[in-house]
């Protein structure tokens, strides 16, 4: 038990100094970027002369020397102050922490609905590996792959905003719906929630049913589902308990890997669906150069991908007794 | 003398596998029988269709590519091959049993032992958790598997090859099956643990009465712990009869190579070299009209390559398929 604390703690450990690591590059990377925050700034409150620049450099900190910006940054970030945006004029964690619910819902449904379907298409599939099944779901595997996240979108706003017009395709709640009972605003947002949750979703449900196929597939041969099938049990208890816990492993590595690519995925179907989210937040950042927020949100999600990859980590222990106490 | 109707009687077996360069026939008329408390050894080289016999028995042959053409497989007086799949489940496992050849991935690695030898006890006797694992421990105890209740929930990963084959045998045996069938039980494992191995078979075997089909090419095993042996060649039963006559006086020429090729049974001075039989198991693809041993036996004549041996059944039921034993006994 005290090996596994350890274990636990020195994971900890390193998952801070990645924390670190990845302020600092962010921090460089976007200093070192063309354009002034000052430009922008005084852009929008409708031009200004030298002394009014002046003036708001020096109120957010730009007029000193990068290095001790960067020191400031750090020693700030590590008590929670990540800064005010210079956009919206608030503590940049209260806009993140605003934001945080919407993505984690939109980003965790896509994930756990792409594993549980992708997965549960690709064992059907290597139950009968040559049958018109297994066939169309490699061919929706190909076309889902193939598709950009931005694009599935677009068309699926225009399906469903113009053609068959049942499902909302912008914003988390209705505005007639302010007011109404907790059950029906949660209703409420799950049906806004279907679309950017499909159109992030769909390129890996089409990627879990390949390699859940796949996977299945070389599980499906192996001695022990002989021994299983000896054993007197039925296809279906194969299948799902003795072959599927084994094929997870796979699985689990690449939903862990990609949550890095989810949440980059989620920017862009928040940005379509104008979901109130991180991403959002991370692209008005951008274009009004919100240095603050923008830092904010890339560490929040590094924070997420990290705390993801310690899940993976978890699971593999849990799907795989041969990895535990290692 | 009085014959007892056999615990499993095969007929006319045949098995098909479709491969990418045609159909190959991997069984062709196999046929035995298997009394209770009995052992009979099936013995033959690899690819002979020692393993497809068994898997064939328990219906367990992938289906395509594999297909069984006919024959009988009565067990129990019912034909097993009529048995439809929910049928053939509560057969497999519960009163016919299977272990294989390789221990080391028979088991699942993501469950500990005990939850897998209770799982058949559940299936097959609807017992409680509780007491299908009480069982188990029952079983690990009698394979031989010191402190049984701890090791219970080891996982497969955690035990030794030999280990895990009596986990294996525990296993099989957890629902007191009629037949044990034990496909190279022996094979993945050192030399000391392969004699354990056998004589736990042996010992399992008066304790339960279980009938087992052993399938080796160990002819020292089969020495020791057969009553009858089938021995097969290229898909086929060239010869059969009780363990004494097969070993004191073998038929078949290749019967008599396989027992010459064995060592340890003669002692062969140093330097010298073993015995072998040339040649190699011929093609199952495309099957010549002849016996199909002639390619590689010593006493070939011009009728063994046009037509196939006969099976002659001499004193003590010993059979033979081959020519020259035609000729003599003509």
């Amino acid at each position: 038990m005290t090996r596994n604390l350890w274990l636990v703690l020195r994971r900890l450990g390193l998952a801070f100094g990645l924390v670190l690591a990845v302020l600092a590059v962010n921090f460089t990377l976007i200093h070192s970027a063309p354009g002034d925050p000052a430009m922008v700034i005084a852009g929008e409150m409708g031009g200004a002369d030298e002394a009014a620049m002046a003036a708001i450099r020096k109120n957010y900190g730009l007029d000193k020397p990068l290095p001790e910006q960067f020191v400031t940054y750090i020693g700030r970030s590590l008590h929670g102050d990540l800064g005010t945006s210079y956009t919206y004029n608030r503590p940049v964690s209260e806009l993140i922490l605003d934001r945080l619910g919407p993505t984690i819902l939109l980003v965790l449904t896509a994930l756990l609905g792409a594993i549980c379907i992708g997965t549960l298409m690709g064992v059907l599939a290597s139950r009968r590996p040559d049958s018109l099944f297994s066939g169309v779901v490699t061919v929706f595997s190909l076309i889902g792959y193939a598709m950009p996240v931005f694009w599935t979108g677009i068309l699926l706003v225009i399906l469903f905003g113009k053609v068959w017009p049942i499902m909302p395709i912008a914003g988390m709640r209705d505005v007639r719906m302010m007011g109404a009972g907790t059950w029906a605003s949660m209703l409420d947002v799950l049906h806004h929630l279907v679309l950017p949750a499909v159109t992030l979703g769909l390129i890996y449900v089409a990627q879990y049913s390949r390699l859940a196929r796949a996977s299945m597939l070389e599980v499906l041969g192996s001695d022990y589902i002989r021994t299983a099938r000896a054993k007197g049990l039925g296809v279906w208890a194969v299948t799902f308990k003795h072959a599927l816990r084994n094929a997870m492993m796979p699985l689990v590595t690449i939903a862990g890997l990609q949550f890095g690519n989810l949440i980059s995925g989620a920017v862009l179907v928040e940005t379509v669906f104008s979901w109130p989210g991180l991403g959002t937040l991370a692209l008005d950042a951008i274009l009004g150069r919100d240095y603050p927020t923008l830092l904010g949100v890339l560490t929040f999600s590094a924070i997420l991908v990290i705390v993801a990859n310690l899940l993976t980590d978890v699971s593999y222990r849990w799907i795989d007794p041969r990895l535990r106490g290692r | 003398m009085t014959e007892y109707s056999p615990l499993l009687s095969v007929k006319g077996l045949g098995v098909e596998f479709r491969t990418r360069r045609g159909v190959a026939r991997v069984l062709d008329d196999v046929g035995f029988e298997l009394h209770r408390g009995q052992t009979l050894g099936v013995v033959g080289e690899s690819g002979c269709g020692k393993s497809v016999t068994a898997l064939a028995v328990m219906q367990l042959i992938s289906q395509p590519p594999g297909r069984i053409t006919g024959g009988e497989v009565r067990f129990d007086g019912r034909d097993l091959l009529q048995f439809s799949e929910s049928e053939m489940r509560r057969v497999r496992g519960n009163r016919i049993s299977m272990i294989f050849q390789e221990p080391m991935t028979s088991l699942n690695p993501a469950y500990t032992v005990g939850d897998q030898i209770a799982e058949a006890v559940r299936l097959h006797e609807g017992l409680s958790k509780a007491a299908s694992l009480a069982r188990a421990v029952e079983m690990l105890d009698a394979v031989g598997i010191p402190a049984a209740a701890q090791r219970l929930h080891e996982y497969p990963h955690q035990f030794s090859g030999g280990m895990r084959q009596r986990v294996m045998i525990a296993m099989a045996l957890a629902c007191k099956p009629d037949v044990l069938i034990a496909d190279e039980p022996t094979t993945a494992l050192d030399v000391t643990v392969q004699a354990q191995i056998f004589d736990l078979i042996a010992d399992m075997r008066e304790r339960t009465g279980t009938a087992v089909m052993l399938i080796t090419h160990d002819m020292g095993a089969i020495a020791e712990m057969a009553d009858r042996v089938v021995v097969m060649y290229a898909g086929r039963i060239v010869e059969a009869g009780a363990v004494r006559d097969i070993l004191s006086a073998p038929q078949h020429p290749y019967t008599r190579g396989l027992i010459a090729c064995a060592p340890g049974r003669r002692t062969v001075a140093p330097g010298q070299p073993l015995e072998e039989i040339p040649g190699t198991v011929p093609s199952l693809l495309e099957r010549d009209a002849g016996c199909l041993f002639a390619n590689r036996c010593a006493k070939v004549m011009p009728r063994c390559r046009a037509e196939l041996p006969p099976v002659t059944t001499q004193a003590g039921g010993h059979q033979v398929a081959c020519w020259l034993n035609q000729e003599t006994s003509a």
